[in-house]
């Protein structure tokens, strides 16, 4: 029983980051339409930024605490994000307005490969480590309960307390800033929203910035828990799935969903895995999705946007 | 001057709908597949064929096939390195297994494994499409991975997983030196490109486009989805299949699974994006590309005088690409082949254009 619990907080625990990318999509396709390949490149652009600058930052300024270099860095990396989200919407995404949703699928992914090349040209391309000062220690909870009780990372604990902060702020911003609903009002309409006078173009930069501001918080949280490296493009492409299972548009489907496939993902690795050899990992929450369209496309939570065929 | 159709009229049907209906463009092509089989041959270094041509023409043939899906269907996929891999492993293992069974067959039995699993992973279409079915073929990309990886039958229990193919002869003749795998996988290419251009041209090619461009139109006119959907995916996947085959059997000769991953399936989509989407030449014009862009890339700076390391020689490569891949979806959707035909248009009225 106990480690039936521990396999499931385990699977809780990665679903968390796969939602925290999830995020990012989501929130990309709701404002402007474009379904987003290279969220999972932005993860290892910010998380690559992170790592790197917290290490020369200390250094250029002569700081010696790692709060402050950490906080810094951090500061650093949103202002580099933003600068990315810029530069892709002036020289890409505003020349492909109103053009069909592939052919704004394959301009990301066209970005995508842009940002893993600039990412490693500029920051290198080893593994490195981020130490943002997240508690390492496991930690025994249900001891009174049952016997043994149930080993949880502290770490994870923090990383699911961070996303729940991310997601409330998320939400308090499209809630109740005049930005935030002026991105709900693009998201319902477009051409609505630009009639009342709400500027496209500088929406969507917003909602970039937004996007890779989740970004760098996935990064930060994924690279701390298992190094930076190249690979972490790939890992966050399995957040696609955790959307088509939530539903495009629905940021609590993101989470919900993120947290299905976490746990589903673990439990089948350790319950069906050893039947078939293991490593099911890698393609079970794409085939959990495959047969989730077939009976419901618009997902868990999504809107009915999609046109049947 | 040289390149119109003045007084070439045609007095048939037949000489109507020909696939090249000026001289000029029959006697071209048909110059360049003498070159290549009777000239070339001889006269390219073995770095040249081995390295350049082999690799250009065995991807314009699976962008042959993704084009047919992604270009003519309107379907896209991301998983075409999946069908490249099952391509490759089935003609593999209808070798190890069947030993005295043809070269020929043992590839086109590729072909229509990866036609069976193509179909299967096509059906979500049927009920879904755009970017919902770009991540169902990824979870065929990530599916066929995983089983060529961890399930030993495929492998034939080949204990370090990867495989590698016997001495290969095609009925008799050897297809060893890189003169004779460049001949071999040329007859390849050149029947199928015919083969797919003709589809194209015919009903079925009409069917494809017309799902493509409004599929509710399409079935109001009669057109079955189901039939024309599945049948893009079937010919896509089996030239994918049979292109896989021939990647394994004629460039690599022993490989993993790893050199069929996410990064070959969108090669393959660059391919098609940067040659012309809906163009059989304009799949050759982005296998090239893709092709020499390396080469040029590694070779440039080496010419002046800097010294790269090769990973950030590989990152650059990756930045170009992107960049590319951007850059030709705002300024020319329809690729190099689009440039192509521009040029014939220029050509046809050059040098008095009055």
């Amino acid at each position: 029983m106990g480690f039936f619990i521990e396999t499931v907080i385990g699977g809780l625990m990665s679903g968390m980051l796969y939602a925290l990318v999830a995020l990012g999509f989501v929130l990309i396709f709701k404002a402007s339409g474009v379904f987003n390949f290279a969220q999972g490149a932005m993860v290892l652009v910010a998380a690559l930024a992170m790592a790197r600058f917290s290490e020369w930052i200390p250094g250029w300024l002569g700081v010696d605490s790692k709060l402050l270099g950490n906080v810094l860095a951090f500061i650093v990396c949103a202002v580099f994000m933003w600068l990315i989200a810029v530069l892709i919407e002036r020289y890409a995404l505003r020349y492909l307005v109103n053009q069909e949703g592939t052919t704004l699928l394959m301009a990301t992914i066209g970005i995508s490969y842009f940002l893993d090349g600039i990412g490693q040209t500029l920051f290198g391309s080893s593994v490195y480590s981020i130490d943002v000062g997240m508690p390492k220690d496991p930690a025994f909870l249900f001891d009174s309960v049952f016997e043994g009780g149930v080993l949880v990372s502290l770490e994870d604990l923090t990383a699911a307390a961070v996303a729940a902060v991310l997601v409330a702020v998320l939400a308090f911003f499209f809630q109740y800033t005049s930005v935030g609903r002026a991105l709900r009002a693009v998201a319902d309409d477009h051409q609505a929203a630009q009639s009342i006078g709400i500027p496209l173009n500088r929406i969507w930069v917003v909602v970039w910035t937004v996007a890779g501001l989740v970004a760098l918080v996935a990064g930060i949280v994924w690279g701390s828990k298992y190094g930076v490296q190249f690979t972490l493009s790939t890992a966050a492409l399995r957040a696609l799935p955790v959307v088509i299972l939530g539903g495009l548009t629905s940021v609590p489907g993101a989470i919900i969903g993120g947290l299905i496939i976490g746990v589903g993902e673990k439990l089948s690795e350790v319950y069906l895995g050893p039947y078939v050899g293991g490593g099911i990992e890698i393609w079970f929450a794409y085939v959990l999705a495959l047969v989730f369209l077939l009976f419901r496309p618009q997902g868990l939570f999504g809107e009915k946007i999609i046109d049947r065929v | 001057m040289y390149y119109r159709e003045n007084g070439q009229f045609k007095s048939s049907y037949r000489a109507d709908q020909q696939v090249f209906p000026i001289r000029q463009d029959r006697a071209f092509i048909l110059g360049l597949v003498a070159v290549a089989v009777f000239v070339v041959p001889f006269a390219a270094s073995n770095y040249f064929l081995q390295a350049i041509l082999i690799p250009f023409l065995i991807l314009s043939l699976a962008a042959i096939g993704l084009n047919i899906l992604v270009g003519y269907c309107g379907q896209i996929s991301i998983g075409s390195g999946a069908f490249m891999a099952v391509g490759a492993y089935a003609a593999w293992n209808f070798g190890a297994r069947i030993p005295e069974m043809p070269l020929l067959f043992q590839i086109l039995l590729g072909g229509v494994f990866a036609t069976l699993v193509g179909v299967a992973f096509g059906i979500p279409s049927l009920r879904i499409r755009g970017l919902y079915l770009a991540v169902t073929t990824l979870a065929a990309q990530f599916f066929v991975d995983w089983a060529f990886l961890r399930i030993p039958y495929f492998t034939n229990y080949s204990s370090s997983g990867n495989v590698s193919v016997p001495p290969l002869e095609f009925f008799g003749m050897p297809v060893q030196t890189p003169a004779q795998r460049y001949v071999f996988v040329l007859g390849f290419v050149v029947v199928f490109a015919m083969l797919a251009k003709n589809l194209v041209r015919g009903a079925i090619g009409r069917q494809w486009m017309a799902i493509r461009d409004m599929d509710v139109a399409a079935a109001v006119i009669g057109i079955r989805p189901v039939y024309a959907k599945l049948t893009a995916f079937a010919v896509s996947s089996f030239i994918i299949g049979v292109a896989g085959a021939l990647w394994a059997y004629i460039h690599l000769g022993s490989w993993e699974p790893l050199a069929f991953d996410l990064n070959r399936s969108l090669q393959l989509l660059f391919i098609v994006i940067i040659g012309g989407l809906g163009s059989i030449v304009g799949s050759f014009f982005g296998a090239a590309f893709m092709v020499l862009l390396p080469v040029l890339l590694t070779n440039i700076p080496h010419m002046l005088g800097l010294s790269l390391a090769v990973d950030t020689a590989s990152h650059i490569e990756h930045m170009v690409f992107g960049a590319l891949i951007v850059f030709f979806l705002i300024v020319e959707p329809h690729g190099l082949a689009r440039l192509w035909s521009i040029g014939k248009e220029k050509m046809r009225i050059w040098p008095f254009p009055h």
